[in-house]
């Protein structure tokens, strides 16, 4: 196995970690900073893969925005979650 | 027979990984959707889901040994037409000699990569296809989000048994007993806008 195949499967690993880590946890301001750093693995892998206009895209749009909009929301409503 | 077995299943879980996480995240991301009370944690299940189905077009389009699809430097036309250019300039300007004119527009046709060319390149139509779903995909979860924020400003709550049963009530016409006091005041705040 080269390395680029271990990185490869060191990230989806860890993805998957992430998206099971982001969905538990029942604070949701702990569940917006897991999913941005599950959209960032996401932007590397693809990188990784050779598409790199759609990790630019990823890092600025998933882990930037995306993550900010959650965290926004979750400072306005309430930060607990029931599940 | 169990040789065979074996290199299926060395194909699918060694060169094939991406799509088994593919499907996993799927899976992860539907699952929260349906089956998570909270609209937020529904929001990132969601965002998994679209960030799955992503990976799996991107994955669609690599090849092995094949580098990022920009034109590298030998197989630009236009890179190489325009360094050429440059270095042939002052030539003309000293001599305008035949030969020189015909390399000139010898490097003026654009001509298209061969399948050994195009071999060394990822397939860049998937990206393009994907790039569009991820800006759609943030544009979805903004409009989701300020949904979200409407809902607990209405019923001071964002679990969606909590929501569904002050529906309930407000549509039985039963006013509701329990709750904090911050949901009664966004439920009348609500009737107030609904008859205003």
């Amino acid at each position: 196995m080269s390395g680029l195949e271990l990185f490869n499967v060191f990230i989806l690993v860890f993805l998957v970690v992430a998206a099971v880590i982001a969905l538990r946890v029942k604070d949701l301001l702990i569940a917006s900073v897991v999913f941005g750093i599950y959209s960032f693995l996401m932007c590397l892998l693809w990188a990784e893969m050779g598409a790199v206009d759609v990790a630019f895209t990823e890092a600025a749009v998933g882990a930037g925005v995306s993550a900010v909009f959650l965290i926004a929301t979750v400072f306005n409503v309430k930060r607990d979650s029931s599940d | 027979m169990f040789g065979e077995d074996g290199g299926l299943l060395r194909e699918l879980l060694v060169e094939r990984f991406n799509y088994c996480i593919y499907v996993v995240l799927l899976l992860i991301g539907l699952y929260a959707m349906i089956a998570k009370n909270n609209l937020i944690k529904k929001l990132i299940g969601m965002s998994i889901f679209q960030t799955a189905i992503i990976l799996f077009y991107v994955s669609l389009g690599v090849k092995e040994g094949a580098s990022i699809p920009i034109y590298k430097p030998e197989h630009d036309p236009h890179g190489h037409h325009a360094e050429d250019h440059a270095d042939h300039k002052p030539k003309d300007a000293n001599a305008s000699s035949s030969a020189s004119a015909d390399a000139h527009d010898d490097h003026h046709e654009v001509q298209a990569l061969t399948d050994e060319q195009t071999r060394q390149y990822a397939n860049p139509l998937p990206h393009v296809l994907m790039l569009t779903a991820i800006v759609v995909g943030v544009a979805t979860l903004g409009v989701a989000l300020a949904v979200v924020q409407r809902i607990y400003r209405a019923y001071g709550t964002i679990e969606e048994d909590e929501v569904m049963k002050a529906i309930m009530e407000e549509s039985q016409g039963i006013p509701s007993t329990k709750g904090s006091p911050k949901s009664k005041k966004g439920a009348s705040k609500k009737r107030k806008a609904k008859k205003a």
